[in-house]
C-alpha cells in the first residue's frame, strides 16, 4: 500500500480502543513506558461496562461485584480500604473515573469516537479509521501499534429458541432495574453469575420465577467463615495444594455452606469443581428453599404462551429473560488478524497477542476465577514492556517473539473447563500472571 | 514474581484505619501535583505542619502529610501511604522522613509516583543502629527506642515541646531489599553530614542504590523539617522537583 496525503502520520504512537477499565490502564501504562498514545472511546465517557448510562453496559442497578476488592483492584492504584468487600457498581464506575483522573489519561482519549477498521499497512504500522459516533466524516491516521481494549462483555449472545413466543423476550443485557420483573411471571435462562443475580431479585419482585440451567453447577458462597470466598481460596493457592486436594476442599466446603442442591431439583454439575466459571451467590439457594425460585432443565421450544422445557413439562411465563452471555466482538480487524476461527474466537498468545503482527494486541479479553483489572493491569505492561524492547533492541525482540508467538495455549494453561463459549478465555489467575511474569522477565532491560 | 503475585493483600488485607492527613491547599486547580509527606512512626504530621507545609503550599504545591498510624508494622504503614496517595486528585510526590522513608521506598514499588524524596533515610540496618549506640546507647537498646534531644535538634530549637508530642514506637525491620520504584519517577535523597542518626555514608548508599548523590545540607541535625535551618531544604526539594516536571512533560 502507498501513502496518501490524507492519511495523517501519527509516527511512534500507539493507538489504543476503548476507555473502559483494561483502555484506562492501557493508556497508562504505554505513557509511563514513554509512549504516545491516542485512545478512542465510543461512549461520551469512561468507565465502559461499569458505567451504566452506557447504553451497552451490561450492569443492573443492583450489580455488586463477586470478585472481592482486593483481588478486583489495580494493584498500583487500591480502592480506598474502607469500601465494602464487594462494592457496588457505581462505586467501580466513581474507582475508574478517579483512576483516569489521578493519572491525567484523559486529555489522552477521543470521545464520542469508534474506530471503524485497522488495517495493517507493512512495517508494522496501522492505518485506524476513526469515525464520530454523532455523525460525521470519518478519518484515517496511521499508528505505531493498535492495542485493542474493546471488552467482551457487551455483545449479547442469545439462544436460538425455536417457536413463537408470545409475552416478551429479553437478554439480560436489557435488564436494568427491578421494576422490569415486578408481578410478573418470569423465566430467566442461564446459570452465569447474570443470570443467578436476576432470578434472586426477580424472587424479591415477581410473583413466578422459574430459573432454567442447562447444566448442574457448584454455587459458591460469597463468604466462607466470615471471609470473601476468593480470599479464602487463593489462600488454597498460596499454599500450592494440588488441584486434587483443592477441588476435593471445595466440594467439603460447599457441601457444609451451600449444602446439596438437588433436593431442590437443580441437577447435579457434570463437572468437577473448578472446571467451568465460578458462580458465587449466598442468596439463590435461600430463594431455593424458600419455593421462590423454581429451578427448572433447558428450554426446547416456544409455543404461543406456553415454554416446552426438557422435561416435557410446560410453563407460561409473561417474561423470559435470556442471561445466555455475551460474545467477543472485533468488527474492525480482518479475522486473519487475530486468528479468528469460524465461530468468532480469536486464538492469541496469552489471550493477548497478535501471532503474526507484533504491533497488535487486545488487553482484557480473559475470563478469570478472580478480578480482572490485575490482570489486564499486568497483561498491559507486558505489551507496554513489548513494544519498547522492539523499539530498543529490535534483535532481542525478535528473539523473544520467535520463542513466543507459536506457543499454543495448552503451553501456559492446563485449566480443564467445560467445553462452551464462556469458557473460551477462562484463566486461572496465578497461573496467567505467573506466565506474564515469566514474559516480563523474559523482556527485563539487560543492565 | 512477587510483583504479580500478592498473596498477603489477597488473602490477608491490612485492615483499614481512620488516618490523620493534615493538609495545606492550594487556590485553584493543575498547577503542581501535590505533594505527600511521611514521617517516621514517632513523628506525626504535625512535624511537617510546624513549616514545610505551609512553606510548599506558598509556592503552590497543595501539601499533605500522613500521621502513621499507632504500632504498625512497615506493611500496614505502606499501606496507609499508598492509600492516602491514592486518594489525592492527581498523582503524588512522595517525601519520607526518617524511617518514612523506609516506608516511602517500599510505596514506590507498589505506587507510580510523580517523583519522590528521601530525607534523612533509615534505611540502612546497621549502619544507622551503628550511629544511633554511638550518640544515645541507652535510648537505642529499648524495645521502643527513644531518640534524644541531641539526636533529633540542633540548638536553639525549642526540642523538649516537640519531644513531648513524640510517640516511642517499635522499630520498623528493615528487608534485605528496596524494590524498584513502579513507573520509574525521579528520586532525590537530602541529609545532612551532621545528623546523629543517619551516617553520611548511608546517605550515599541510599542515593547511590537510586542513581544519584545525596543532596547534604551541613550543620543541620536528623529533623530537618524542625530545624532552625527549616526553610533551606524543603526549597531545595521544591527547586529540584520544579526543574524534574517540566523535564518529564
Ligand atoms: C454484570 C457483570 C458483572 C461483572 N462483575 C465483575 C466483577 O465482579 N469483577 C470483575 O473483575 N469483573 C466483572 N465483570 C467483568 C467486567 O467486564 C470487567 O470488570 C471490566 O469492565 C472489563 O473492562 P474492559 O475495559 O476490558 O471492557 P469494557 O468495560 O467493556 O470497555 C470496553 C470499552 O471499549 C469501547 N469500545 C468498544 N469497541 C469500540 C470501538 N470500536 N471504538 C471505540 N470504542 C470502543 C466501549 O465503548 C467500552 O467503553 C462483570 C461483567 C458483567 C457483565
Ligand atoms: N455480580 C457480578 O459481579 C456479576 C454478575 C453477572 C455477571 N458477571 C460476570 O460477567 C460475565 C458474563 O456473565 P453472564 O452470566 O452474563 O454470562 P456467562 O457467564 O456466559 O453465562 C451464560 C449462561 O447461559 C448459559 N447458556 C449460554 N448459551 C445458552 C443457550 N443457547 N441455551 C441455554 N443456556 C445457555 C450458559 O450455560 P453453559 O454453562 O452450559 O455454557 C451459562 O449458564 C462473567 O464473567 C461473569 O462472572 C459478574
Amino acid at each position: 500500500m502507498h501513502d496518501t496525503p490524507d492519511i495523517a502520520d501519527r509516527r511512534d504512537a500507539v493507538c489504543v480502543i476503548g476507555a473502559g477499565a483494561s483502555g484506562l490502564a492501557t493508556i497508562k501504562n504505554l505513557r509511563e513506558h514513554g509512549f504516545a498514545v491516542d485512545c478512542y472511546e465510543r461512549e461520551t465517557s469512561v468507565g465502559g461496562a461499569w458505567n451504566w448510562r452506557h447504553d451497552r453496559s451490561p450492569v443492573y442497578a443492583n450489580t455488586h461485584l463477586i470478585s472481592s476488592r482486593p483481588l478486583t483492584e489495580f494493584p498500583d492504584f487500591p480502592m480506598p480500604d474502607n469500601w465494602p468487600d464487594y462494592p457496588h457498581h457505581s462505586q467501580l464506575l466513581s474507582y475508574l473515573e478517579r483512576y483516569a483522573k489521578h493519572f491525567g489519561l484523559g486529555e489522552h482519549i477521543w470521545f464520542g469516537t469508534e474506530v471503524v477498521s485497522a488495517v495493517p499497512v507493512g512495517d508494522g504500522r496501522w492505518d485506524v479509521t476513526t469515525r464520530s459516533t454523532g455523525g460525521g466524516s470519518s478519518r484515517v491516521q496511521r499508528y505505531a501499534a493498535v492495542i485493542a481494549a474493546n471488552g467482551h462483555n457487551w455483545s449479547p449472545a442469545k439462544p436460538d429458541i425455536p417457536g413463537d413466543f408470545k409475552g416478551q423476550v429479553i437478554h439480560s443485557a436489557q435488564y436494568k432495574d427491578p421494576a422490569q420483573l415486578r408481578n410478573r411471571k418470569v423465566l430467566v435462562i442461564g446459570g452465569g453469575n447474570t443470570g443467578c443475580d436476576i432470578a434472586v431479585e426477580a424472587a424479591q419482585q415477581a410473583t413466578t420465577v422459574w430459573h432454567s440451567t442447562r447444566r448442574g453447577y457448584w454455587y459458591a458462597p460469597k463468604y466462607i467463615a466470615g471471609r470473601p470466598a476468593d480470599q479464602v481460596n487463593d489462600r488454597l493457592l498460596k499454599w500450592r495444594l494440588p488441584l486434587k486436594m483443592r477441588q476435593w476442599i471445595y466440594r467439603r466446603t460447599l457441601a457444609l455452606t451451600t449444602g446439596d442442591l438437588s433436593r431442590y431439583g437443580l441437577p447435579a454439575p457434570d463437572h468437577r469443581p473448578y472446571e467451568s466459571h465460578p458462580i458465587v451467590n449466598s442468596q439463590l439457594p435461600y430463594y431455593l428453599g424458600h419455593g421462590r425460585i423454581k429451578p427448572v432443565p433447558d428450554v426446547t421450544r416456544f409455543a404461543g404462551g406456553r415454554v416446552e422445557l426438557a422435561d416435557g413439562r410446560g410453563i407460561d411465563p409473561d417474561l423470559v429473560i435470556t442471561a445466555t452471555g455475551y460474545a467477543p466482538r472485533f468488527e474492525f480487524l480482518g479475522p486473519e488478524l487475530i486468528g479468528t476461527e469460524g465461530d468468532g474466537r480469536p486464538d492469541l498468545h496469552l489471550h493477548a497477542f497478535a501471532r503474526k503482527h507484533p504491533t497488535l494486541a487486545v488487553v482484557g479479553l480473559l475470563q478469570p476465577d478472580a478480578g480482572l483489572l490485575p490482570l489486564a493491569h499486568w497483561q498491559s505492561v507486558a505489551v507496554a514492556r513489548w513494544l519498547q524492547l522492539r523499539r530498543e533492541d529490535p534483535v532481542r525482540a525478535a528473539a523473544v517473539q520467535q520463542k513466543e508467538s507459536a506457543r499454543p495455549v495448552s503451553s501456559w494453561s492446563r485449566r480443564q473447563v467445560v467445553d462452551t463459549r464462556r469458557h473460551w478465555f477462562e484463566v486461572d489467575h496465578i497461573a496467567y500472571l505467573k506466565s506474564v511474569g515469566e514474559l516480563l522477565h523474559e523482556m527485563e532491560p539487560a543492565t | 514474581m512477587t510483583d504479580l503475585l500478592r498473596f498477603d493483600d489477597w488473602t490477608s488485607p491490612v485492615p483499614p484505619v481512620e488516618r490523620e492527613v493534615l493538609s495545606r491547599l492550594v487556590e485553584g486547580e493543575d498547577g503542581q501535583p501535590p505533594l505527600l509527606f511521611v514521617p517516621g512512626p514517632g513523628l506525626g504530621a504535625w512535624a511537617f505542619a510546624e513549616h514545610w507545609l505551609a512553606h510548599a503550599a506558598g509556592r503552590g504545591f497543595p501539601a499533605h502529610a500522613l500521621t502513621p498510624r499507632a504500632d504498625g508494622g512497615l506493611r500496614a504503614h505502606v499501606h496507609d501511604v499508598v492509600q492516602t496517595a491514592a486518594s489525592l486528585p492527581r498523582q503524588a510526590v512522595l517525601i519520607g522522613h526518617g524511617a518514612g522513608a523506609l516506608v516511602v521506598s517500599r510505596a514506590l514499588g507498589r505506587y507510580p509516583a510523580r517523583a519522590a524524596v528521601l530525607v534523612a533515610p533509615v534505611m540502612d540496618r546497621w549502619a544507622t543502629l551503628g550511629a544511633a549506640l554511638k550518640a544515645n546507647p541507652f535510648g537505642t537498646l529499648r524495645s521502643r527506642p527513644r531518640l534524644n534531644r541531641k539526636q533529633l535538634f540542633s540548638d536553639g530549637v525549642d526540642a523538649e515541646a516537640y519531644l513531648a508530642r513524640m510517640a516511642f514506637s517499635r522499630r520498623l525491620t528493615v528487608p534485605k531489599e528496596t524494590p524498584r520504584p513502579v513507573g520509574r519517577p525521579p528520586v532525590l535523597v537530602v541529609g545532612s553530614p551532621d545528623d546523629r542518626v543517619v551516617p553520611r555514608k548511608s546517605l550515599d548508599r541510599v542515593a547511590t542504590h537510586y542513581g544519584g548523590a545525596p543532596l547534604l545540607f551541613p550543620g543541620m541535625a536528623h529533623a530537618l523539617m524542625l530545624d532552625t535551618g527549616w526553610p533551606e531544604p524543603i526549597d531545595a526539594i521544591l527547586d529540584w522537583l520544579t526543574k524534574e516536571l517540566s523535564a518529564g512533560s
